[in-house]
């Protein structure tokens, strides 16, 4: 069996709004892909911004790829194996970046300070962008992409930090149902293309990727359920997760 | 007096060479502070070394020296603010705002005489920098230029999506403290040239001029500076023809930069068109 890359236990994480996360536990090894299913307002969110160190827990202990992301020096080393998308992407339509630059950033951290892209670092921007299919956008400003367009710019990214861990948070949410099939045949390609375990968080149950044969349904704060996709999916779980009105 | 006599005035020598050097740096200051919706920022930061310089007057010390400190504190208390108390940097900036003018004109008030230094710093005065004053101008265009240099791509991808910058693993809080540190270096080593009240606008006025006219951030960059540059020896030239308050001046043509890049700008074009295939 692989090693964990990811231990939570009982881990709670509040906001001055409330509690995010009320002791939730989950356990991921390598190159699991691993679907997180639940109603919005559950913290399958912070989940994800507590496993890139983006949060800090206020009791409980999380490890993932053997250390603590939540602290300073360490987050940040971290972080440059984590690739994470964010669940909104609001983009200035003026913003003077493009395509290119925002897969290159990708590499940014683990080329780390005060050097420069090498040919190696550019050749993995382009194989990037080629696989995610925004190789022909690679010039084009950054707010002129279409919600579908957007986010498999923003794989394209992940792709290029070659993460051990990939964090993707309703990647499909702002995508229109046409291009929706498609966006998510290129998140199941991405754990055989890099190796990296997976998080996919969703709130609908048609959005999981094909390749989660795992499923954690989340309820009130922690994981409620988890087990296999089929079991996970069966029509009296979901009644249970969602109320009687359904996902 | 021909217009060549420039170059036997040491005044105007300096007044030329601020112009260059603090043109630029102002610009490209702005450019961070536009690209991230940060303008409010260089408002707050030049009022912060105002009330600073005139802290200065009143204990007996250097202007700059008291801008430098208050405009360097204020730069570097927004960013933890923010970042703290989670409410947005335009709303720590706008704390501080209201603080520092409140020391402004406490410091203006509690100043004895005359107050001619202390109510020059309102408009500034470029044709009156001395040499010793270009050397720090020079001296902070230098660090703000080595800054780009060696963290270009840091500050690129802090300053075009911080979230992203994070995410990957660079230490985007650190990059941000450093572009408003940068910042208030800039607007406080400006302000006496420039003045208090006007210095802000050759921070946002050229960045915002560039922000219209190109999608690159590396362009961005060098157009905002270039647009500095042209507004201060454009507005140092007509206010030498027509005997006018060089600062005033200075704001105005940077003004009418920005109006004529917003008259070309192709980014409202392309919009236009967007909208219009849209409807269609």
């Amino acid at each position: 069996m692989s090693a964990p890359v990811v231990e939570i236990r009982d881990a709670v994480v509040a906001y001055r709004s409330g509690v995010a996360l009320d002791g939730v536990s989950l356990t991921v090894n390598a190159g699991e892909a691993v679907g997180i299913l639940g109603p919005n307002g559950t913290g399958k969110s912070t989940l994800l911004m507590l496993v890139n160190g983006l949060v800090r827990p206020q009791a409980g202990s999380v490890r993932v790829l053997g250390g603590e992301p939540f602290r300073v020096m360490r987050g940040y080393r971290l972080r440059r194996r984590i690739g994470y998308l964010a669940q909104t992407q609001r983009i200035d339509p003026r913003l003077p970046v493009t395509v290119r630059e925002t897969v290159a950033a990708g590499r940014y951290g683990r080329i780390g300070l005060l050097r420069r892209m090498g040919r190696a670092d550019r050749r993995a921007v382009a194989e990037a962008m080629d696989r995610m299919g925004v190789a022909h956008l690679a010039g084009r400003p950054l707010g002129h992409l279409s919600g579908g367009e957007l986010q498999r710019t923003a794989l394209a990214r992940a792709l290029a930090q070659e993460p051990e861990i990939l964090l993707l948070d309703e990647p499909t949410a702002s995508v229109d149902p046409g291009a929706r099939g498609a966006l998510l045949a290129h998140v199941d390609a991405l754990p055989a293309l890099t190796g990296a375990a997976m998080l996919y968080v969703t709130h609908e149950t048609g959005a999981v990727p094909g390749g989660c044969a795992r499923l954690a349904l989340m309820r009130a704060g922690r994981v409620w359920r988890d087990g296999p996709r089929a079991e996970m999916l069966a029509a009296d779980t979901l009644r249970a997760l969602y109320g009687e009105e359904g996902p | 007096m021909s217009g060549w006599a420039i170059f036997h005035y040491a005044y105007l020598q300096n007044a030329v060479l601020a112009g260059l050097l603090g043109g630029a740096a102002c610009a490209v200051v702005g450019v961070f502070v536009v690209t991230m919706h940060l303008s409010f920022l260089g408002v707050g930061i030049a009022h912060a070394a105002f009330a600073g310089a005139l802290f200065s007057l009143l204990v007996g010390a250097p202007p700059l020296f008291g801008a430098l400190l208050f405009g360097l504190v204020t730069a570097a208390a927004v960013g933890p603010l923010a970042d703290r108390a989670e409410f947005g940097p335009d709303t720590a900036t706008g704390i501080l705002f209201s603080l520092m003018m409140g020391l402004a004109f406490l410091f203006l008030g509690l100043t004895p005489g005359a107050k001619t230094e202390a109510l020059g710093l309102f408009w500034g005065s470029i044709l009156t920098l001395t040499r010793g004053d270009v050397l720090v101008l020079a001296a902070v265009a230098g660090a703000l230029a080595a800054f780009l240099i060696l963290f270009y791509k840091e500050i690129q991808a802090v300053v075009c999506h911080r979230q992203v910058a994070q995410a990957v693993g660079i230490p985007a809080a650190a990059v941000t403290y450093g572009i408003l540190l940068m910042t208030g270096l800039v607007i406080a080593c400006a302000l006496p040239g420039v003045g208090g009240l006007l210095v802000y606008t050759l921070v946002i006025n050229p960045a915002a001029a560039a922000h219209q006219l190109t999608w690159r951030f590396r362009s961005m960059l060098l157009l905002a500076a270039v647009f500095g540059v042209l507004s201060c020896w454009t507005g140092l030239a007509l206010s030498w023809m027509f005997n006018l308050p060089a600062g005033a001046v200075i704001v105005l043509v940077s003004t009418a930069v920005f109006a004529a890049a917003a008259v070309f700008c192709p980014k409202r074009k392309a919009a236009r068109w967007t909208e219009k295939n849209a409807a269609a």
